[in-house]
């Protein structure tokens, strides 16, 4: 059986990309071998470990339970489109580094991407809703203690800027 | 010397790379032509091989090829012993290492029966089920004492026992000693380890260049030397045509050390055969039993003390699952034999285990290495000691701490590094003092009565560790000052997050005067630097640290002795800083250190006998023994009567791990570890039916803590330097990890006042589930 193909336009960090994929490509397989946007890592393939977090249309998903299909005529964001052009790192990105966030910083990716759209609805966080926010990602290094600092940090960092 | 960067807590070097997914991890390597690789595993614990064919797959478009056992010819060897036994005189020990792909017989669910070879992963997996098996089931070998009885199946049917190993080690005479004793209490522990279950899995890459007639391998791999070693030998090329290259490695913990795993042995040897590179990802699923555990102990355990609590000896004989295969020899059983004695004075000693073969996945060190096993049975043996005499927990540990003024102390028996059980250094009373002021023990107790009185479950638990660290046998570092300024350092470990980017960078920039920013290291790259062991046993920072400290001084003597040359002064009269040699009190006049690099390399002139051109050096440290470090965790919980859900209200470390280089990444590791003993103590416990079926082989099913499980914790230290190397270093990777167990056994006693009940707590890992269990099963 020749696997079915289908044609599909995505947004990737401000950039257009258009693709011929078999419609059960992974959206984590199609990010990483196709378009080579290797930062967001696999770690469980099941939906748990939170590792292949990037934002769909700004919300964050699971890459790994989506197909690429599904996320066809959508924006999508992932870690290589954190820092400005310029390189400067985001406000939770600096906080992780300031922080000691990360160890091996393979869960790292999809930490910074769920943080950076929960501190956009909740630019106030308590530390509480903090862990909570981020108990869908597992971290095997860290104990999370220092990641906590980190986003509480970032959030202050950001209501600091704001204007 | 001046310490600018030695002791502070610098923000790591890597961080970058990471916080913008530009490090490369092994899927990310991606080659032209590149094939993908899928292994056939086994659905059965235990049963023989009847038939293969893999003849439909190999028509599926897309597939490369199928191999079995049987292809691969001479290939197909047993893999090598890592760890050789220690001299202890009467030990058993059965080596039966893991095979490339199982021949006749599996030996535990998810042994490797065939691989597909195919254009993509996808295909790969798809042509998997067309392979058509047949498996005879046997008897699966899961209990380990029904293991030992005789008409037990055998794991390995040539052995005619399932023995892997059996071992005595004693001191002093218990028997005498439990006969002048006040009590005796002897109890069954069990303690069962899980899974280290890394975010990233493993992987391998293998690519084979016929034109140049080189391997590389990149490898998930704790110890890339050894893997170089290994593979080139079984390969039969030599070491120089192998280039093995650990990079940024997604978590470690001990399984990523273990070799060679089938997957390892399969991968270059297909790129050779195709002349094609090949990639192999394991997924989650794979990773629950293709990757080494660890697992249990049972301790038939006890101990003699005097009225006032005072050890005067311990008694345990304890039986080690060591699953399928032993390639880590007696490393796991002898460090829970050893670490068992903690940080007491404990005159006779008589330990016997048996290491027994099952049908189940290999077991190999994962953080703590069986040390866990040891301090669970001596720490609840002193909890129920303190209760029968009616001793507080905290003072019976504060009466049997060896002394300061005792160090060095000789423990009388065998490490797993060959020698002596000798801790180094240490001072341990106020490391529990300490603990027992930051957890506020004293305050505590009143506040438990108040709020027990308001139907609250409150309980504390204290626990103490020392943990053998830093062992040898050796590792190297090569420091180079580069043309640009920059210093380079290559050592041959393998990095899998302990920000050895930034803590060796700190220990060159101090010699050389440099910034820590200006400092590049290269781990875990064999081509890059030849010689070393790898990393495990907390050994990273002491070894390689030490090994880095070398080289740089020597650098920085070459430096100072060719500047001394060019501006015709005593070296005395040089002051090197900020990446240049100046002469004292004339800042202006001064050499950097890129440029007296190029003058160490020149065009014209030969190079003096007796030097070397480059501002380069190569030295290498092998401490005589281990360091060890020592600790106390205390934590308060309060557990609900209903539920036996737990939250936890403090928790605190204490911990001397000698020198620190780094702070901030010293706090990394020990949250870490903790996080990973909170696991271990009341989360994750892999559930295997009688048939060697591993019944939760999922993340949503094996539950690793989140964010919700792990408390906030309150870190203290104290500094013991160690003897046994220049900085003072000791080893700090595994200690968060190790008496978390007891821990928690002892403060949901507290909590529930479980004593009253008639009920001990005396297996990890526990659960909500269980306490109902355990309680219910007390009750008339």
């Amino acid at each position: 059986m020749q696997p079915d193909r289908h044609e599909i336009s995505i947004s990737v960090n401000g950039t257009a990309y258009r693709r011929s994929v078999e419609s059960r490509t992974l959206l984590s397989d199609f990010l990483r071998h196709d378009l080579l946007l290797a930062g967001t890592h696999v770690g469980c393939e099941h939906g748990v470990c939170g590792a292949c977090t990037v934002l769909l249309d700004g919300a964050p998903i699971r890459s790994c339970l989506m197909l690429a299909v599904q996320a066809n005529g959508h924006e999508l964001s992932t870690i290589e489109g954190l820092a400005s052009d310029s390189g400067e790192l985001s406000p939770v990105q600096r906080a992780m580094h300031e922080h000691h966030g990360l160890q091996c910083g393979y869960c790292t990716p999809g930490i910074l991407m769920t943080m950076t759209a929960f501190l956009k609805q909740n630019p106030s966080p308590s530390e509480e809703k903090v862990r909570e926010a981020l108990s869908g990602n597992l971290c095997r290094c860290t104990g999370y203690q220092h990641i906590v600092d980190a986003v509480m940090a970032a959030a202050q960092a950001m209501r600091a800027a704001a204007p | 010397m001046t310490t600018r960067f030695f002791g502070a807590p610098v923000k790591r070097n890597e961080d970058r790379k990471l916080l913008t997914g530009q490090a490369l991890f092994i899927d990310d390597v991606e080659l032209p032509g590149m094939l993908h690789a899928a292994f056939l595993r086994s659905h059965a614990a235990h049963a023989r091989i009847k038939r293969i064919d893999v003849s439909r797959a190999l028509q599926r478009p897309g597939v490369v090829a199928v191999y079995t056992a049987d292809d691969y010819g001479a290939y197909w060897q047993p893999g090598p012993l890592l760890v050789p036994p220690p001299p202890i005189p009467r030990s058993i020990f059965n080596l039966r290492t893991q095979v490339p792909l199982a021949k006749d017989k599996v030996r535990h669910v998810g042994e490797p029966l065939a691989v597909v070879v195919a254009e993509s992963r996808y295909i790969a997996e798809d042509a998997l089920d067309d392979i058509d098996v047949d498996l005879e089931p046997l008897p699966a070998v899961i209990d380990l004492e029904a293991a030992l009885r005789p008409g037990s199946a055998l794991v390995h049917d040539d052995l005619g026992s399932n023995v892997s190993a059996h071992v005595h080690q004693s001191k002093g005479d218990y028997r005498a000693a439990a006969a002048k004793a006040h009590l005796v209490i002897k109890r069954r522990f069990a303690y069962e380890h899980g899974i280290a279950s890394t975010i990233e899995t493993r992987g391998v890459v293998a690519h084979w260049e016929a034109r140049s007639q080189h391997m590389t391998i990149w490898d998930t791999t704790q110890a890339p030397v050894f893997v170089r070693n290994g593979l080139a030998a079984v390969l039969g090329l030599g070491e120089r045509q192998v280039r093995v290259i650990a990079p940024f490695v997604g978590g470690g913990f001990g399984p990523k050390i273990m070799m060679f795993y089938p997957e390892e042995v399969a991968l270059p040897w297909i790129s050779m055969r195709l002349n094609r590179p090949v990639k192999w990802i394991e997924d989650r699923l794979e990773h629950f039993f293709a990757t080494t555990h660890e697992r249990g102990q049972i301790h038939d355990a006890e101990i003699a003390v005097t009225r006032d609590g005072r050890i005067l000896g311990v008694k345990d004989v304890f039986l080690h699952d060591g699953g399928a295969y032993d390639p880590y020899g007696l490393t796991v059983p002898i460090n829970s034999q050893c670490t068992l004695l903690g940080p007491y004075v404990v005159p006779s000693y008589d330990s016997t285990f048996t290491a027994v073969f099952t049908n189940l996945p290999i077991v190999t060190p994962y953080r703590g290495a069986g040390r866990q096993h040891g301090v669970f049975v001596m720490e609840r043996l002193l909890d129920l000691a303190a209760h029968e005499l009616n001793i507080d927990p905290a003072e019976i540990r504060r009466r049997n701490l060896i002394p300061a003024d005792a160090f060095p102390y000789k423990n009388g028996i065998i490490y797993q590094d060959f020698s002596q059980l000798e801790y180094d250094s240490g001072n341990y009373e106020p490391v529990l003092d300490q603990t027992l002021q930051a957890i506020g023990y004293a305050e505590f107790k009143q506040e438990q009565e108040k709020l027990r009185a308001q139907g609250r479950h409150v309980g504390i638990g204290v626990a103490c560790y020392v943990e053998g660290t830093g062992i040898g046998p050796y590792e190297g570092a090569k420091v180079q000052v580069q043309a640009n300024g920059k210093v380079s350092v290559a050592t041959g470990i393998g990095t899998q997050g302990q920000g050895h980017f930034t803590s060796f960078a700190q220990i060159a920039a101090d010699q050389l005067g440099v910034d820590v920013t200006d400092v590049e290291i290269v781990t875990g790259d064999t081509d890059q630097f030849y010689w070393g062991a790898g990393t495990f046993a907390s050994r990273g920072a002491v070894v390689a640290g030490n090994a880095v400290n070398e080289a740089s001084r020597a650098v920085r003597q070459k430096a100072l002795k060719l500047a001394s040359d060019a501006f015709e002064c005593a070296e005395e009269d040089l002051v090197l800083a900020d990446g240049k040699i100046s002469i004292v009190g004339i800042p202006e006049k001064f050499l950097s250190l890129g440029e007296l690099a190029k003058r160490a390399n020149p065009m014209r002139g030969a190079v003096k006998p007796g030097t070397e051109p480059g501002l380069e050096s190569t030295q290498y440290f092998g401490p005589p023994s281990g360091a060890t470090a020592n600790g106390v965790h205390a934590m308060i919980v309060e557990v609900d009567p209903d539920t036996f859900d737990l939250k936890i209200l403090k928790y605190v470390v204490v911990h001397d791990c000698g020198t620190v280089i780094n702070p901030l990444i010293l706090e990394g590791q020990i949250h870490g570890g903790v996080a990973q003993g909170i696991g271990n103590a009341f989360y994750e416990k892999l559930v295997f039916d009688d048939q060697g079926q591993l019944l939760n082989a999922s993340l949503a099913d094996y539950l690793l803590p989140t964010a919700l499980e792990v408390p906030r914790m309150e870190l203290g230290h104290t500094v013991t330097p160690s003897p046994l190397n220049p900085m003072g270093i000791k080893g700090a990777g595994e200690a968060g990890a190790i008496p978390v167990g007891p821990l928690f056994a002892q403060a949901i006693e507290d909590a529930l006042q479980l004593k009253e009940k008639n009920v001990e707590l005396l297996e990890i890992p526990l659960s909500p589930s269980r306490i109902f269990d355990l309680i219910k099963a007390s009750e008339p």
